[in-house]
């Protein structure tokens, strides 16, 4: 008896400490959070028109959409933007040849190491070298680019919720707040250097929009490049620098789901035949 | 085995009986997961989740040393040698996910097992001992867990890791020295890094070694059942295999089949986006959480945000930060005095109306709250749902169950489990002969079928 009513001591104890010090002082003070004054432009991540071809359980990748967006990567966002996961080796996985992997390399500028002097230099890629960063070190990145440090895009589109979606979004969505919504919230501001985009998490982001008009990039394979088009080209690009096994993930996992299914009907049928002898007879 | 009809090991081959002169591994085995160990025959299937449970501890195992083999525990190379793992290893993200995912099964079943325990008071005499090891391995998974998220060096890895070591600096009078002491700096660095990943391999061993110990002390009392009566007579059990080896396999194709679609098809869903960026320790993340198994947890430790102090005085007797450490800790504590707590003879939640009313009124949705609380930003309502959740969840253990447990009339039992089974048992006082001989019939053999 003595331990259940010292339980019972403690535990009116603790909750009596929880109930007067801190649940009745907030109950009496309640006040929902106030929404900071972004918040009502704030919106979600949107789908471009169709989607994109590597969702869904049977997705696969479009190796021209990956070549286009790979293509935007390096005329527009390589001028801010690393990709410093993924070697020019991967860039097969597209659909190029060796020979074009090699040659597409070798347009790229790495740091390098004279042989004969021993300083460092730079040199053309090689298939084996990884994306090389368009800045030295973050000092150098930062102070380039007004303070705010350009990130790496290898691992972008895991690490936003809904990631390919929102950098579409996010691609796509520059403009002005809309005035209706401005009228309602007069202390809103966009600061100067900051612009101002609904899908970024305090919609003023730092980044200038980066593809500004149709046809800034001419397509190798004629698609018309309107923002949207290359906004979703870039987002499937970068999905695909960020997991480059999604497709054969998901390839592998039928064959694996339908073994286990098969095994587990047969484990399910010997389970009820064996258990069958031991079943109480209807009456 | 305990019971008189256990089946004996009898090695058949000239081999088997050379082994079982020198060492009897294969006896061993027969007794504790083979024929020769009698178990009830109303087991549900509830009472999977402990084999199920070794099973994950397997696959955390085999998947973690082969990780292991291509990761390096050091914050310059931790981030890069994840993705490398990602990346360039054959089949490395399928080991990397069947381990992050395998984490979150892990701990699905075990809070499956741990309720399945609290529903039927698997805890009670003869049973106290499984359950403290229980309790035991609980703990030890929970810190090999927490340790594991921090691997990969991410955001949240970097910030949960800063948040919980920093519960050790409330502590009183020590706490900031022993903070520093555990983490081997000011905050997590390279030295908590290598630590960690030298206690995370370890760990695994260790719950391997106490599961051993919880499987032993299984065997002496023999498994609990849901009527929670005990066996009596030979009828009431059936030898472990074949019967609940084929259960239990069952049991896994469901388990395979739920896990597998998660990592080939879902395998990000249970993770944080932010741990795709790299521990930064000058930009903190807007909402820091822990893995989803961590959350009513969590909850309980933010539930204090007052300090205690003399009323009209303002002198802090504790602090807030304390109180919640000291809740969090102790909501699991709690548990190892289960068993002396909850006094009911009656064991099966079935037969206790009333403790079955709290269970499922009362302590699941008091669950599901400090889960969505601790998922939520620290504001409104969350703050307070997460303090009645927590208020609950202590009277529930501590105040409710004890007194409960006293007035409460349990409705009647069956004789035995095969009555629970068959509706009779000739071995049942008061029985007529007719009905007697038709049990008896009905039990049929023990045998499996052909």
């Amino acid at each position: 008896m003595s331990i259940r009513l010292g339980a019972i001591i403690a535990g009116l104890g603790i909750v009596g400490i929880l109930f007067f010090w801190s649940l009745l002082p907030g109950a009496i003070n309640y006040a929902p959070p106030e929404k900071p004054d972004y918040y009502a432009f704030k919106e979600k991540p949107i789908a471009p028109e169709g989607g994109f071809s590597f969702e869904g359980p049977f997705g696969k990748w479009d190796n021209a959409q990956l070549q286009r967006g790979y293509q935007v990567y390096k005329e527009v966002c390589a001028a801010c933007h690393g990709l410093k996961f993924v070697a020019f080796r991967n860039l097969s996985e597209l659909g190029y040849s060796e020979a074009e992997v090699q040659a597409e390399a070798a347009n790229w500028t790495v740091p390098g190491i004279d042989p004969n002097t021993g300083e460092t230099t730079t040199r053309p890629g090689k298939p084996t070298d990884q994306f090389p960063s368009p800045f030295a070190n973050d000092v150098a990145a930062a102070a380039a680019n007004n303070n705010a440090i350009p990130p790496d895009l290898s691992l972008m589109t895991k690490a936003r919720k809904d990631g390919t979606n929102y950098l579409y979004s996010l691609l796509s969505g520059y403009g002005e707040p809309d005035p209706e919504i401005a009228a309602t919230v007069p202390e809103f501001e966009t600061p100067a250097g900051l612009y101002f985009n609904k899908y970024f998490s305090n919609v003023n982001i730092a980044m200038a929009p980066p593809i500004v008009i149709d046809g800034q990039v001419t397509y190798a394979d004629g698609t018309e490049a309107t923002v949207n088009q290359m906004s979703a080209d870039v987002a499937a690009f970068l999905t695909w620098t960020a997991e480059p096994t999604l497709v054969k993930r998901k390839q592998t996992g039928w064959p694996v789901l339908g073994f286990l299914l098969f095994a587990t009907i047969l484990a399910y049928l010997s389970k009820k035949q064996i258990w069958a002898g031991l079943k109480p007879k209807k009456k | 085995m305990s019971f008189a009809w256990a089946k004996p090991y009898e090695p058949q081959t000239g081999f088997t009986k050379w082994i079982d002169e020198k060492l009897p591994l294969p006896r061993l085995v027969y007794n504790a997961v083979g024929a020769g160990y009698p178990v009830p025959r109303n087991l549900n299937y509830m009472w999977n989740f402990g084999v199920l449970a070794g099973f994950c501890l397997m696959i955390q195992i085999v998947t973690g040393v082969i990780l292991a083999m291509h990761y390096a525990a050091n914050t310059e190379v931790a981030f890069a040698t994840t993705e490398h793992i990602m990346r360039n290893v054959n089949s490395g993200w399928l080991m990397r996910y069947a381990h992050a995912n395998g984490a979150s099964f892990f701990f699905i079943v075990i809070y499956l097992h741990i309720f399945r325990g609290l529903f039927y008071s698997s805890y009670k005499a003869p049973r106290e001992m499984i359950w403290l090891l229980g309790v035991v391995i609980f703990l030890l998974m929970m810190a090999t867990a927490f340790m594991g998220y921090v691997l990969p060096w991410g955001q949240m890895s970097f910030w949960g890791a800063k948040v919980i070591t920093g519960l050790f600096g409330a502590i009183p009078l020590v706490g900031e020295s022993l903070q520093v002491w555990l983490v081997g700096g000011f905050a997590p660095d390279n030295a908590a890094l290598n630590r960690f990943f030298s206690l995370h391999f370890l760990l695994p061993f260790v719950i391997a070694g106490v599961v051993i110990l919880h499987i032993w002390a299984l065997h002496i009392p023999g498994s609990s059942n849901p009527t929670g009566i005990e066996v009596k007579q030979e009828s009431d059990t059936v030898p472990f295999h074949p019967y609940y080896t084929a259960k239990d396999g069952f049991g896994l194709g469901i388990f395979l089949l739920a896990f597998t679609f998660m990592v080939f098809f879902l395998p990000n869903m249970l993770g944080h986006p932010d741990n795709y960026i790299e521990a930064n320790p000058l930009s903190t993340p807007a909402l820091i959480v822990p893995e989803w198994y961590f959350l009513p947890f969590y909850a309980i430790l933010r539930a204090f945000t007052d300090d205690l102090t003399i009323p009209f005085t303002g002198i802090v007797l504790i602090q807030a930060k304390l109180l919640g450490v000291i809740a969090m800790f102790g909501s699991i504590l709690l548990w190892f005095f289960l068993p002396w707590l909850d006094k009911s003879p009656v064991r099966s939640g079935h037969y206790r109306p009333m403790f079955k009313k709290f269970f499922w009124f009362g302590f699941i949705p008091c669950m599901i709250a400090l889960f969505i609380a601790g998922g939520a930003p620290a504001e409104q309502p969350y703050v307070l749902l997460s303090q009645i959740a927590t208020a609950y969840y202590f009277l529930h253990f501590l105040v409710i169950l004890p007194i409960v447990s006293q007035i409460e009339v349990p409705k009647p039992l069956p004789y035995s489990i095969t009555e629970s089974v068959l509706g009779s048992d000739d071995a049942a006082p008061g029985k007529t002969a007719s009905s007697g001989a038709k049990g008896a019939d009905d039990i049929g053999s023990l045998q499996p079928a052909e």
